[in-house]
């Protein structure tokens, strides 16, 4: 159990967070190992794929945001109510297990390359995209089990933090170029839509620009 | 608790929450010449620091990270759907999301600002005139507040000054003056500014409403159509849709909050004390438990004090004010059995579902623009508006456009059409499609008080301080279902007349309990009702304890059942009602302010 000390702090912690400067390339994580790497990097990519609608997670560097996301506290169950004791009970009253997001990758990714090498002999990383989208979608499902983690639970954590990725601002490690705004046509930081909002229909004409001001 | 703790030198009033409720009635007892310590958990918070642009637009620490909200892991709730299950920790944020930090909720809420219908007010009376008695369904505990709309009347105009809230009206003094909502009630004055812009997916609403036989009006709004100055001197800057609204503190100085609109001048006030990280564990009774002598808090170093005051006004928020009487023994906690007591007695909250219509791919929807209290709405299908009799149902819905600007990552997460896998190319796809071409409509309806449904303390989980969580036992009804269903099959009228390629009209369903994982709202209500019977409510009309005389309680805890509109400009108006009669008759005479 938390003391009763540092009530102020929460709240304003995140803002000063060294994840927020971003770390030059090329990347080399902090939190995965190198195994763990090779597995985010390819289920991102099947999550997020490189098509004609836009980047994939990778070139997005998806993989990069969610490391760096993994030195913050919120992957530490900071932010989540993860006081004892913890009983399951139906989906809609919500997650009760004891795990924070560090937990739910390092045991879920450890759950889906286990699944990999009994179903195929080989991580899953070093599978043909067809097997690895069958895999995600077994978790997805909740047709794997990992030990005392339901496989949707490390999906839903998984691909929750790969749409923050492509989506968030590149302060944070993703969205790199802009790309994943520029796909969808979202304008970022332009946050001034005075001589805008009543041009009806219309194709706004600005490009996305980011906190820092990069454009493009 | 209390024997060790430190005593502090004693106040006129304490107040327990700074956000709207506590803000308004700080600033009303310390014009009345009280002094006043206001206790927030949460830390400091300005719009300065908080909405220093750009890093304030920053949607994955505001909405994902919810950085200007409450920390669940020092305190939440427990949830049930019936009290055969036993509830379980809401562990992470989802379906609402309660504020903390000085402003509270308000510094960063959407602002649509409503004036509550009058027929709401006395509902079980207007539905026992109109359909007997025997309309009611079973186990519905519907009841009236005890206050009528011409009685707030001066309250709702002075809280909308305050706001400086944007809005177009129907009726002032009793003559039609404006194109405002037709159903709402008259005015005393006009809106301190004129109603904001339409946005596109607004204005598409507001003509296809109106072709299929509908009275759309512009949604009043607390984010400044113009600049303004409020009657404290505060200043507020033209809302510019920046579309990073609702989960934000605004930079531009537009969206109502205590933090610009009242703190400014109050932090001046000499007799006003703002303490930040102070976590109010209970409030102290005298030994028969007629009378509050002060409130027990952890202060920023973890040690617990005591502030002795003349009177306590709860202003922690709906379920935080429920919660606090529980521990303080304020009030006779509810059993739902017999259906006596009134602590936890008709907890409500909002039953309001999001449906989509998707246009021509020609057309932009541009939905990252918006303002957070904007919009177009129409009321024929809210309140008593219309003829419930042959629908056999109990409570409405405004239907609404309301475009407070929608983000990368939520459109990302809210992806395409129903039957689009969640990822992948055809997600991909399905989802760019969606944000650019398509628009949302709320049918924002009422929830109905339950027996069945109510607030008490859990037998198991405690708090970071070792205090019992509240427990929330809550699920939807086949009235309000049934309510659900019948005006959102009025959205598909109007997706009609828009032209609509495709159309998702999301309804609830019968036998699918309350889901605690999708955002809802954060407009939960009752608890600790207000009413003119001491037998069914904790607060009497004046929202004062019936059992504590000095604890008055503000909040959307005092709603006996839900209403169609969000909340928050009934707060305000019955903290300006409660404020004006303590100060005017208590702060005189204290005692019972009704008998
Ligand atoms: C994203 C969002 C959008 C919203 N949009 C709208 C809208 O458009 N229109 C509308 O009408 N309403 C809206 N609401 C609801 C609105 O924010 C609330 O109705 C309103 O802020 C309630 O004000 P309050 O003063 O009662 O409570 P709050 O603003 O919640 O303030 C209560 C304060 O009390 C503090 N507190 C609680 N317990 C303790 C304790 N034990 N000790 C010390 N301090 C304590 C809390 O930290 C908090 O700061 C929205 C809410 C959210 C979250
Ligand atoms: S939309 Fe308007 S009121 Fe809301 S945060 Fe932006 S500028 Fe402020």
């Amino acid at each position: 159990m938390r003391g009763l000390a540092g009530i102020a702090a929460c709240g304003t912690s995140l803002a000063s967070h060294p994840a927020r400067s971003r770390p030059p390339a090329p990347y080399v994580p902090r939190f995965f190992t190198s195994a763990e790497w090779a597995f985010l990097i390819a289920a991102c990519d099947r999550l997020i794929p490189a098509d004609e609608n836009g980047p994939g997670a990778r070139a997005l560097d998806v993989p990069r945001f969610i490391d760096m996301q993994m030195d913050t506290p919120y992957a530490f169950g900071a932010q989540w109510y993860m006081l004892a004791p913890f009983v399951q009970g139906p989906d809609n009253l919500g997650y009760q297990l004891p795990y924070a997001p560090r937990d739910l990758y390092r045991r879920g990714i450890a759950g889906m390359n286990a699944h990999a090498a009994t179903r195929h002999g080989r991580p899953f990383a070093d599978l043909a995209p067809a097997l690895q989208d069958d895999l995600l979608r077994g978790a997805e499902n909740n047709r794997l089990v990992f030990g005392d983690i339901p496989s949707s639970v490390f999906f839903d954590q998984l691909l929750a933090n790969v749409m923050e990725g492509a989506f968030s601002d590149p302060v944070h490690g993703g969205n790199t170029g802009l790309g994943g705004w520029t796909m969808l046509g979202f304008p970022g930081a332009r946050a001034d839509f005075m001589d805008w909002v009543d041009r009806y229909g219309a194709h706004y004409p600005l490009g996305s620009v980011s906190i820092s001001g990069e454009t493009a | 608790m209390s024997d060790d703790a430190r005593r502090l030198k004693p106040v006129d009033v304490v107040i327990v929450g700074g956000g709207w409720a506590g803000s308004i009635m700080a600033k009303e007892m310390t014009e009345a010449g009280r002094s006043v310590v206001m206790l927030e958990r949460g830390p400091d918070r300005s719009t300065a620091s908080e909405g220093a642009y750009p890093a304030s637009i920053d949607e994955l620490e505001a909405n994902f990270r919810y950085k200007l909200f409450q920390d669940l892991s020092k305190n939440t709730v427990t949830i049930r759907n019936n009290s055969q299950q036993t509830a379980l920790p809401y562990r992470r944020m989802a379906a609402f999301l309660p504020g903390e930090g000085v402003g509270g909720a308000g510094l960063h809420w959407s602002g649509v600002h409503f004036r509550i219908p009058p027929d709401d007010l006395r509902m079980r009376s207007r539905v026992i005139e109109k359909y007997g008695a025997g309309f009611i369904p079973e186990g519905m505990n519907l009841q009236d507040y005890g206050v009528t709309y011409e009685e707030l009347e001066p309250f709702f105009d002075k809280a909308e000054k305050v706001f400086g809230t944007s809005g177009e009206p129907y009726m002032i003094n009793g003559k039609v003056v404006g194109k405002g909502n037709v159903f709402s009630p008259s005015r005393s004055d006009h809106f301190p500014l004129p109603a904001l812009k339409d946005v596109y997916t607004a204005h598409l609403f507001r003509k296809a409403a109106e072709e299929a036989g509908f009275h759309p009006y512009s949604l009043p709004a607390a984010n400044a159509s113009r600049q303004y100055v409020n009657p404290y001197g505060a200043q507020m800057g033209p809302c510019n849709f920046c579309g990073y609204c609702s989960g934000y503190a605004c930079y531009m100085y537009s969206k109502a909050s205590p933090n610009v609109n009242i703190l400014p001048v109050l932090r001046q006030h000499p007799l006003f004390d703002l303490r930040a990280g102070c976590h109010v564990l209970k409030v102290e009774l005298d030994a028969d438990g007629r009378r509050a002598t002060g409130v027990t808090y952890t202060d920023p170093d973890g040690k617990v004090v005591t502030q002795p005051a003349e009177m306590v006004i709860l202003t922690a928020f709906q379920f935080h004010n429920v919660r606090l009487m529980l521990l303080s023994g304020i009030g006779r906690p509810y059993d739902p059995v017999r259906n006596e007591g009134v602590v936890g007695r008709n907890f409500v909250y909002q039953n309001v579902t999001t449906s989509t219509v998707w246009l021509d791919r020609g057309v932009e929807t541009n939905q990252y623009i918006g303002a957070g209290g904007g919009g177009v709405a129409f009321d024929d299908f809210n309140s008593e508006n219309f003829d419930h009799g042959p629908l056999g149902f109990v409570g409405g819905s405004p239907v609404w456009v309301n475009q407070a600007g929608v983000r990368a990552i939520a459109a990302a997460h809210s992806g395409g059409p129903p039957g689009t896998p969640r990822w992948g190319s055809a997600w991909k796809a399905g989802m760019i499609d969606t944000y650019r071409h398509s628009l949302r409509i709320d049918a924002h309806g009422s929830n109905m008080a339950y027996r069945d449904v109510y607030l008490d303390l859990d037998p198991t989980w405690k708090d970071a301080y070792g205090q019992p969580l509240l427990r929330m036992t809550f699920d939807w009804k086949d009235n309000d279902i049934r309510m659900n269903r019948y005006v959102v099959d009025r959205i598909g009228d109007v997706a009609k007349a828009m032209g609509a390629r495709r159309v998702n009209l999301t309804k609830r369903e019968f036998g699918r309990p309350f889901d605690t994982r999708q955002y809802q709202t954060t407009h939960l209500g009752g608890g600790a009702v207000m009413g003119s019977d001491p037998g069914t409510s904790a607060l009497n009309r004046y929202l004062q304890s019936w059992d504590v005389h000095n604890v008055f309680v503000i909040g959307a805890n005092a709603f006996p059942q839900g209403t169609g509109y969000n909340p928050t400009g009934m707060v305000a108006a019955l903290a300006y009602w409660a404020a004006h009669h303590i100060r005017t008759t208590y702060l005189a005479s204290p005692g019972p302010l009704a008998g």
